[in-house]
């Protein structure tokens, strides 16, 4: 006998949101370094990208401007910089996950802003 | 005989005295700004970055007076004062030219002039106020009074009908500007002396321009190059004899480190005789002959430097660092080339503007939401200022000044 259809659709829709949850949990940095690399982005990239990421001295990181790009080209230019451009290497400032991260969420529409955390004096 | 006389002469005059003071009375009702009459000359305005706002400040109490919203994206906003020192011109990276009479707090006028602009400035003359784009690049020029648009000189350049983006805008006597073109690696001098005729000579620079200052008296053009080591001179006053490069291999043939933020040169550190420059990919100011223009000294600082500015009495040079090294200020002593001050004035130091006569400097602490204010005899703070997200601070004392 089949299960009613409303019950099966019910359960693929939990199975789903599940999958996704923890698929998202795994690669989400904690909360309070998510906040940080939000607001290195908007501020710090920012300098040269914009503040909403239109571009300036550096091209615009917007998702419009980044689709056709492959995320993982995205992610080496992060991390490794790109010669003969202002493009600096991030790596020691961020992880390559944290990269891949910022590129996903760039390519979505980028967050904004929560404000600096409230950590000690940069140093 | 005399009192009828004066009784009938008394009532005229009073009516009359009346009258008149309340004409005075209702005109000022319409007509006067909300503050009371007050000089220009101790005000400036505060960037609030994120939010597309002014504040528009005074250094003698050190105090806010007013807001102005609405000028739109203000990241690497920049702003040029009319020379009364009462409007402030500012742009915004959004392409937005706002005129803001300072004394008013509020725009008086306001256009949209390009995709994507980084600066700006002001004519020897006050009549014509020029923004620099990148997006389309090059340069536009604006009526000051009406911000109506008097000549767009494109940055073209090859023979495929590219565009530069445009860096290092500075004004020079007779109404001309020099700029730089970060692509072609060019600098270019375009005279609006006649603003429907513009005229533009070229010159060959370098390897990716970012950035350039003038000296005080409009003599020469520096341009910082990102692409190779040392940066492009031009004489202005002999201009024939074309860009000649100044501490050219200043790395060494060192990798350069990498450069997380474009250092600045406009605000210019050039104190006794000599020229005090960021280097790029070093963590070092570079100390150049302003005759010579060879190299006099390096000196060696906490990271890489982004502002380089001299107090205005030139007896020292301030210094701010790129991130993530942007809660540290040094202070270099001008006599000997030495750090005698290395501070932590807050998060995130963005910006620095030393009060017309240098006895305190306004500090932007982007990430502690204020402004800090030091005492530049003890390097003390004397007090902060609630901003958000602060940036670029700018005293009307620029209004009188060649190359802000």
């Amino acid at each position: 006998m089949k299960p009613p259809p409303l019950v099966a659709h019910v359960a693929v829709f939990i199975g789903a949101a599940l999958i996704a949850a923890y698929a998202s949990a795994a690669d989400q940095p904690d909360p309070l370094r998510y906040r940080e690399l939000v607001h290195i982005v908007r501020q710090d990239c920012g300098s040269c990208h914009g503040l909403t990421l239109a571009g300036g001295l550096g091209p615009a990181l917007t998702p419009e401007a980044l689709a056709d790009k492959p995320p993982e080209g995205l992610v080496a230019t992060i991390v490794g910089g790109r010669p003969g451009t202002p493009m600096p290497p991030f790596l020691g400032i961020v992880s390559e996950a944290e990269a891949s991260w910022i590129v996903d969420q760039l390519m979505r529409g980028f967050p904004a802003d929560g404000g600096a955390t409230a950590a000690a004096p940069t140093n | 005989m005399s009192a009828p006389q004066s009784a009938r002469l008394a009532p005229p005059l009073v009516w009359v005295m009346v009258l008149s003071a309340m004409v005075l009375l209702l005109s000022a009702c319409t007509t006067m700004p909300q503050t009371a009459a007050r000089g220009t000359g101790d005000l400036g305005v505060v960037i609030e970055r994120a939010d597309g706002r002014l504040k528009v400040v005074e250094t003698s109490g050190r105090t806010v007076l007013a807001e102005v919203e609405g000028l739109g994206d203000l990241s690497h906003a920049s702003v040029v004062f009319s020379r009364d020192a009462r409007y402030a011109f500012v742009f915004g990276r959004d392409g937005g030219l706002t005129k803001v009479d300072v004394l008013a707090a509020r725009i008086v006028a306001r256009v949209v002039q390009a995709g994507n602009a980084i600066g700006g400035a002001i004519s020897q003359d006050g009549r014509i106020v020029v923004a620099q784009n990148y997006e389309p690049g090059g340069i536009k020029a604006f009526d000051a009074d009406t911000l109506e648009l008097l000549a767009d000189v494109p940055a073209d350049y090859g023979s495929e009908g590219k565009r530069s983006k445009v860096v290092g805008l500075a004004d020079l006597p007779g109404n001309r500007f020099v700029y730089s073109l970060f692509d072609a690696g060019e600098i270019r001098v375009t005279d609006l002396s006649d603003p429907g005729n513009p005229k533009t000579e070229r010159f060959a620079a370098g390897k990716q321009p970012y950035d350039a200052l003038v000296t005080p008296d409009g003599r020469y053009y520096i341009a910082g190059l990102f692409g190779e080591d040392g940066l492009a001179m031009l004489d202005l006053w002999q201009p024939e004899k074309g860009v000649r490069k100044v501490l050219a291999g200043y790395g060494r043939g060192e990798a350069p480190l990498p450069v997380y933020k474009m250092p600045h040169l406009r605000g210019w550190a050039i104190a006794g005789g000599r020229a005090y420059l960021p280097a790029i990919g070093r963590h070092e100011v570079l100390v150049v002959d302003t005759r010579s223009w060879e190299e006099v000294s390096r000196i060696a600082v906490k990271s890489q430097p982004v502002f380089v500015m001299a107090r205005p009495d030139g007896r020292e040079v301030w210094v701010n660092f790129a991130f993530p090294d942007n809660g540290w200020v040094q202070v270099i002593d001008t006599l000997d080339n030495s750090v005698v001050e290395t501070l932590q004035p807050g998060r995130a130091i963005l910006h620095m503007e030393f009060t017309p006569r240098g006895e305190a400097v306004w500090l932007s602490a982007r990430d502690d939401n204020r402004i800090v204010v030091y005492d530049t005899g003890s390097r003390r703070p004397l007090g902060a200022l609630a901003a958000a997200s602060p940036s670029g601070i700018f005293f009307t004392s620029r209004a009188a000044r060649t190359g802000f």
